[in-house]
């Protein structure tokens, strides 16, 4: 019999365990330790599992992945910083899972803002760094965020002091240059009370290469404050993507999320807030497109626990060929919570007759004085829209692709950062499966 | 320009086209009216190529070439327009990109350079003037929110831009009010030309009161049952097409059982 994950990656802890960050520090230690044993315990999610019911990872038990490189990054992922690089932006590099001080800028920050590496701050400032790493940290849901917390190599962290404002984003570049291998990033924003920040969260890798990316992002915003968090997922085309996103909120704050899920054979993401207080605000916008075999799979979930929470939601999915989504958008209103409001809408596009999407809103409404509503579609192209197109003189192929553009940039409009927008946009059909490299994206509508 | 022959058209497998024989010539304007059900619409879309609209016999010539074997969009920029009886809603597409796609796909079939930004905005502007609309509706996503009026406005902006060879108009009347009308029937004589052919699909006679057709048919059971002058338009005010009906009931159980 082979090796199944769980005896592997017991394995891997054992061997590296000193070699990861704060490994003299006893407090850190006993975090990883027990997140193993929970890894021990839960093992990789089947589908017997509700949330994972419909994405099948049993392929990461039989595909395993080294967790330790000692090999330095080479000329390939300086190429790959110059080709995501966006203007404008601090920007940290992470490369197989660890920072990369070479290729990272951090321009000046305002009193009272520390952008680094999670990692270098264990190093540096143990006595923070457990602090931050406390952030958000209650039980590990699965076995893949146990296994972050095992094995979290690096990551960076965000701590912002009370009225902070970081005006320019903040641009964490996580590359994937070597097959066969694990990383398990790690980020912490903290936001104190009226402090704000744009964190963008890109994942990116190299050619075709198989490897595991399994990240955990822990946020939590002080009252009043505005944190805007980005994802750009552009994984390989075959490799495994995981990811954790979950944010607290105090007070009057306002989170906005948005999750753009391009690469990867098979990629999911938990994306999810509680509010902790009053008058929350949280904005989730969401946009997978997928071709080929491709399976994304988004989970998200608001928790309303206290009143006056406003929650608006919208995921779109584009998928051709045989490609596969999955959207399971919960929606919890506490017994607490009156005079919540939320939305929720997903929205998909399928292009052939073999891609599938199971979408599900799952509602749980405790509280009586509440606006609660949902709504998911799945469709085709519009035959009239089509038509109407081409009898303008537009054929079939750009008429086709200028909807599907049209369906998708949708999801662009709260995109505020003039130079993220841009990229976005700029990069969107190049994503999709027409070919739409002649659209002139700067005529679409963006109000 | 256009010559329809003993056209029998079926839509899920309903006949609705029962041999229609239109000619029209450039520099003339026809109208093709007739009641609810008669078939008028049909013939429009048939003619723009819509899916659904099976041709089982005859022909349709235009301009001397089987229009039927031509994909709409071929239709669309080889010069024949149709403006829509219900111009389709298209969020996220600005209506000036469509215009210019639109235009510049035409102007490539034609073997000529796409219009720049600045020679096709002048265009688009001068057009705009014309039909009364606001520059701001160049930035709208296609029809989206717009009005009934704004819409039908739309589509004749879209062909006062695109210049088409053969215009047909499915409706273009209904729902506008009286302001609407006007601008509308005065875009459409602006395009009125000696190498333009305009067929006008109309229920009321009341865009004809502006824009004066040299033809007249009255569509009755899927054939043309009447075509005279301008004439018969108010004849037809008047007196209702229940006596056209009867008349081409009459022809068709008579032609029954004949194999068209």
């Amino acid at each position: 019999m082979t090796t199944g994950a769980r005896e592997h990656y017991l394995g891997q802890f054992a061997a590296h365990r000193a070699q990861l960050p704060g490994a003299s520090l006893p407090g850190l230690q006993r975090g990883r330790d027990a997140a193993i044993e929970r890894f021990a315990e839960l093992g990789l999610p089947t589908t017997r599992h509700e949330d994972w019911k419909y994405t099948n990872v049993s392929a990461l038990e039989r595909r395993l992945f080294a967790t330790f490189t000692d090999v330095a990054p080479d000329g390939a992922a300086e190429r790959e910083v110059a080709r995501h690089a966006l203007d404008g932006m601090h920007r940290l590099v992470f490369v197989d899972g660890r920072h990369v001080p070479g290729l990272s800028r951090i321009a000046s920050l305002p009193p009272g803002a520390r952008v680094g590496s999670l990692a270098q701050l264990v190093a540096t400032q143990s006595d923070i760094a457990e602090v931050l790493l406390a952030v958000e940290s209650e039980p590990d849901a699965n076995g893949f965020a146990a296994l972050n917390t095992a094995f979290w190599s690096d990551g960076a962290y965000i701590d912002l002091a009370p009225g902070v404002v970081v005006d320019e984003p903040i641009h964490l570049l996580f590359l994937a240059t070597r097959a066969d291998l694990a990383s398990f990033p790690r980020n912490v924003v903290r936001a104190a009370t009226g402090s704000a920040a744009t964190v963008v969260e890109q994942y990116a890798g190299v050619d075709d290469a198989v490897y595991l990316t399994n990240a955990v992002t822990r946020i939590t915003a002080g009252e009043g404050a505005r944190i805007a968090h980005t994802k750009l997922q552009q994984e390989s085309g075959r490799s495994f993507h995981v990811a954790d996103i979950r944010a607290a909120q105090a007070a009057d704050s306002r989170l906005v999320s948005q999750s753009f899920a391009f690469g990867g054979q098979l990629a999911r993401n938990d994306i999810a807030t509680r509010f902790d207080a009053e008058g929350c605000d949280a904005k989730l916008v969401g946009l997978y497109v997928g071709s080929g075999r491709q399976h994304h799979d988004h989970h998200t979930c608001i928790d309303h626990a206290r009143p006056r929470g406003t929650s608006r939601e919208l995921y779109k999915g584009v998928l051709d060929d045989a490609s596969r989504a999955v959207f399971n958008g919960r929606v919890i209103v506490r017994p607490d919570a009156q005079r919540t409001d939320a939305q929720q809408s997903n929205r998909n596009l399928l292009l052939s007759d073999s891609a599938e999407v199971d979408t599900k809103p799952q509602l749980e409404i405790w509280a009586d004085d509440v606006k609660c509503a949902h709504g998911a579609t799945v469709g085709q192209l519009d035959a009239d829209q089509l038509h109407y197109l081409r009898a303008r003189g537009l054929d079939a192929a750009t008429a086709r692709g200028l909807l599907i553009h049209a369906f998708a940039a949708d999801v662009l409009r709260d995109i505020t950062h003039p130079g993220l927008h841009a990229r976005l946009a700029t990069l969107l059909p190049g994503q999709l499966p027409e070919d739409m490299g002649k659209l002139r994206c700067e005529l679409l509508p963006t109000s | 320009m256009l010559e329809i022959r003993n056209l029998h058209v079926t839509v899920d497998d309903k006949p609705i086209l029962r041999g229609l024989d239109l000619a029209v010539k450039a520099g003339e304007v026809h109208a093709i009216m007739g009641p609810n059900g008669s078939g008028k619409s049909t013939l429009a879309h048939v003619l723009a190529g819509r899916e659904g609209y099976v041709v089982t016999a005859g022909e349709i010539l235009y301009r001397g070439r089987n229009l039927l074997e031509l994909a709409p969009e071929e239709r669309a920029r080889e010069g024949v327009f149709l403006a829509f009886q219900y111009p389709v809603e298209i969020p996220g597409v600005a209506n000036i990109y469509l215009l210019k796609a639109a235009v510049n796909a035409a102007r490539k079939h034609r073997g000529e350079p796409e219009l720049d930004a600045m020679d096709f905005l002048a265009l688009v502007k001068a057009k705009l003037r014309l039909m009364e609309m606001d520059e701001s509706l160049l930035y709208r996503a296609v029809n989206e929110g717009f009005s009934g009026g704004e819409k039908k406005r739309n589509e004749i902006l879209q062909m006062a831009v695109l210049e088409p060879r053969l215009a047909i108009l499915d409706e273009t009347d209904s729902g506008l009010d009286i302001d609407a009308l006007q601008v509308v029937a005065a875009g459409v004589n602006a395009m009125r030309s000696p190498e333009r052919a305009m067929i006008l699909v109309t229920h009321y006679q009341r865009l004809l009161d502006h824009v004066r057709p040299d033809r007249v048919h009255v569509l009755a059971h899927g054939r043309i049952a009447l075509s005279g002058g301008p004439e018969l338009a108010l004849e037809l005010e008047q007196r209702g097409y229940g006596w056209v009906e009867a008349k081409a009931a009459k022809a068709a159980e008579g032609a029954a059982g004949v194999p068209s």
